[in-house]
């Protein structure tokens, strides 16, 4: 299966126009500035049974103004890449690799003090959640949340403050802000809640905005809502967006580029519309295949492709390849020897011994160059 | 506001009401009367009981006799095994007693122990938590007894058999707070202490799992995602919404603390009401017996309803709904 996928018969939207709509972002003078360096993270869990690594040895950018996607099965530590980052995790469970380094504005955030912690937290990078509904404190207006951030992050005044709320509320396109700011979570509704919780983390402007599934828990209109949000705010704002979904139609609406991980590890990074186009690893092509065709022919022998088996437990990872269970392709030396994330004259690094679609991929990259 | 209150006031009436019926049923389920004067009794001193109680009356006048004596609050019948004492003035007498123990108690627990389970919580894991915990189990697992033997011993007497100059405690006794208050420190000191010894442990660990449980809460993470400083989420975020859990276990020990504490009023002699209560069930004594029931069964309700007016104040869903 090396031959070429027809993404049209797959029900994607064409590649070549739609995908990546967040952003003509492309490298165009050199390589932008990257806000946020991740370099070898690993984050590890004390558990009751031993030490379990969650995440392993994942490194990347987050470049200014862009939206940076993370895709993953549920279980394959995207959540708590997203947490370390902003170090979220309870530390006396949480440890992290001797060489992780998670560097921002100078400052290693894996070995920052409290002080420094509180000072990037909520200021220069921020984040939402995955449930609206319980991420809001429920004893607190909404308006004295969003106050609260400003409180410890800026000398305005509490006219001033109060002023700046309501401006985020009408950013988030709340109605009748000046009311909302007095109400309590429980009087609005889960798409209203995340509205606020994008007020929240925005309301300082911040560099960097982790997104962790922010649309998870919403129903479908009001999921398409929260995106176009989130990219209308990310074009005002200058606000680099990491967002962490398992929805790849998500990231085909809203992403720059996509990471694409798989029990703690990186397997595949890329562009957008390189990444849906030409899926180098085995296992971003059985992501792609099994999102449902819209309007493909219903026939009773057709069945929706599924990757079969289930993401392995960390505390028993295969030997060699991580997915070399539920790999179609999978050899011998998938089994002997665990590949590396590398290059290796490919146009994007992937982590696979026998990588798909290499000649597609290459010349996607070199169109992209040009 | 108070329309909530009110409305909680005007639901719990039929409640009482119920509860004024099944009592005085239950406690003329044998004949009181009998009961109380024994085998040898003449009839003409059943006679004369019965119909000073009014006993001899239809249940249902009897009932509403009783429920307009509890609206006057007019107990004024006299007691049968403290002759010359009116019921009322037994109760009258016995809540002051009672109340200087149970509420310095109450609160002095609730807050050392909310003090101690921030700090457990804070430090969850680490030496100081499991130092605090068990030392929880360790005060919880000891008997009351224990606690009032050694206190009489070590706290009261030994000061006074040694001649000491420092003597806090009073073995035993009780002076009313009004006319002698040194007094009054040091006859009720010691069973409070006690009585917050024994409730700590408890409270402790209760409180130590309400903000554990809150602590891993998603808005204790939105929180820290802000730029929150660890004693501000802990003294703001989780201790107001671990207060609706923390209420309910006050108030809802309030009543059984009225009458609960009737080991240390019969061990440190103060005449509160656990101690007339159990004296008047000891010796049959009706009239004091159903004004008690009927007394503290007011004030559990009273609790009750301040409790949920608590709730409303400190969380928003309930104002509202």
């Amino acid at each position: 299966m090396t031959n070429r996928p027809d993404t049209r018969s797959r029900g994607l939207q064409p590649p070549e126009q739609e995908v990546g709509r967040g952003g003509g972002f492309q490298p165009r003078d050199g390589r932008p500035k990257a806000v946020l360096e991740v370099r070898r993270l690993t984050t590890r869990f004390r558990t009751d049974d031993g030490v379990v690594t969650a995440v392993d040895d994942v490194s990347f950018d987050v470049l200014a103004g862009e939206t940076l996607g993370i895709v993953g099965e549920s279980g394959c530590g995207k959540t708590v890449t997203s947490k370390s980052i902003m170090r979220l995790l309870p530390e006396h469970i949480a440890s992290y690799g001797e060489h992780s380094e998670v560097r921002f504005d100078g400052v290693n955030i894996l070995r920052a003090d409290s002080r420094q912690m509180r000072r990037i937290r909520g200021d220069k990078i921020a984040m939402i959640f995955q449930e609206p509904m319980t991420s809001l404190n429920p004893v607190f207006t909404v308006g004295w949340q969003i106050d609260e951030a400003l409180r410890y992050h800026t000398n305005l005044s509490r006219r001033e403050r109060r002023e700046r709320t309501i401006e985020m509320l009408r950013l988030v396109e709340i109605p009748n802000p000046e009311r909302r700011i007095g109400q309590y979570p429980h009087q609005l509704s889960g798409g209203m809640r995340q509205r606020v919780m994008i007020a929240m983390a925005l309301c300082c402007e911040p560099d960097v905005l982790i997104a962790d599934e922010p649309t998870t828990a919403l129903d479908v209109t009001i999921q398409a809502q929260i995106l176009d949000l989130m990219s209308s705010l990310k074009e005002k704002l200058g606000t680099a967006i990491m967002l962490i979904t398992h929805n790849l139609g998500v990231v085909a609406q809203v992403c720059d580029r996509v990471l694409v991980m798989y029990a703690g590890r990186v397997i595949e990074q890329g562009c957008v519309r390189e990444i849906f186009h030409a899926p180098q690893h085995p296992y971003t092509q059985a992501l792609l295949e099994s999102i449902p065709k819209h309007g493909a022919r219903r026939s009773r022998t057709h069945k929706l492709p599924t990757i079969r088996g289930i993401v392995p437990s960390l505390r028993h990872l295969p030997a060699g390849c991580r997915f070399n269970d539920r790999c179609t392709y999978c050899q011998q030396r998938c089994i002997d020897e665990e590949p590396e994330l590398i290059e290796r004259g490919l146009p994007r690094p992937v982590r696979c011994h026998f990588p798909l679609n290499q000649a597609l991929a290459s010349a996607d990259h070199a169109k992209g160059e040009r | 506001m108070w329309a909530y209150v009110i409305r909680k006031l005007v639901y719990n009436i039929p409640v009482y009401l119920g509860i004024i019926l099944l009592t005085m049923a239950a406690l003329r389920v044998r004949d009181p009367v009998a009961g109380y004067l024994g085998k040898n009794a003449t009839q003409s001193q059943i006679d004369r009981l019965t119909e000073d109680m009014g006993l001899d009356d239809p249940f249902i006048v009897q009932y509403g006799r009783f429920l307009w004596q509890i609206v006057r609050f007019d107990f004024s019948e006299e007691s049968w095994a403290q002759p010359g004492r009116s019921v009322r003035s037994i109760l009258i007498d016995s809540i002051p007693p009672s109340m200087s123990i149970t509420l310095p108690q109450v609160a002095a627990s609730a807050m050392i122990a909310m003090v101690i389970a921030l700090i457990s919580a804070y430090f969850r894991g680490r030496l100081v938590d499991r130092v605090l915990v068990f030392l929880a189990v360790l005060g919880m697992s000891i008997s009351y007894l224990v606690y009032i033997v050694f206190g009489q011993f070590f706290g009261a007497f030994l000061p006074q058999h040694l001649d000491l100059k420092v003597q806090p405690f009073a073995i035993q006794g009780y002076l009313p707070w009004l006319t002698e208050p040194r007094n009054w420190l040091t006859y009720c000191l010691l069973p409070v202490m006690i009585g917050v010894i024994v409730a700590l442990g408890f409270d402790t660990r209760f409180y130590r799992a309400v903000m554990v449980e809150e602590s891993s809460r998603d808005y204790i993470v939105t929180a820290t995602a802000k730029g929150a400083s660890k004693p501000k989420i802990m003294f703001v975020h989780m201790l107001k919404n671990a207060m609706i859990p923390i209420i309910t276990r006050i108030m809802a020990t309030l009543p059984f603390l009225i009458t609960g504490s009737i080991l240390l009023e019969v061990y440190f002699n103060i005449p509160g009401m656990g101690r007339q209560l159990i004296t008047a069930l000891v010796a049959n004594d009706f009239p004091v017996i159903q004004a008690f029931v009927s007394v503290l069964a007011l004030l559990f309700i009273l609790s009750i309803i301040l409790t949920d007016v608590l709730y409303a104040l400190v969380d928003p869903r309930v104002r509202l709904s």
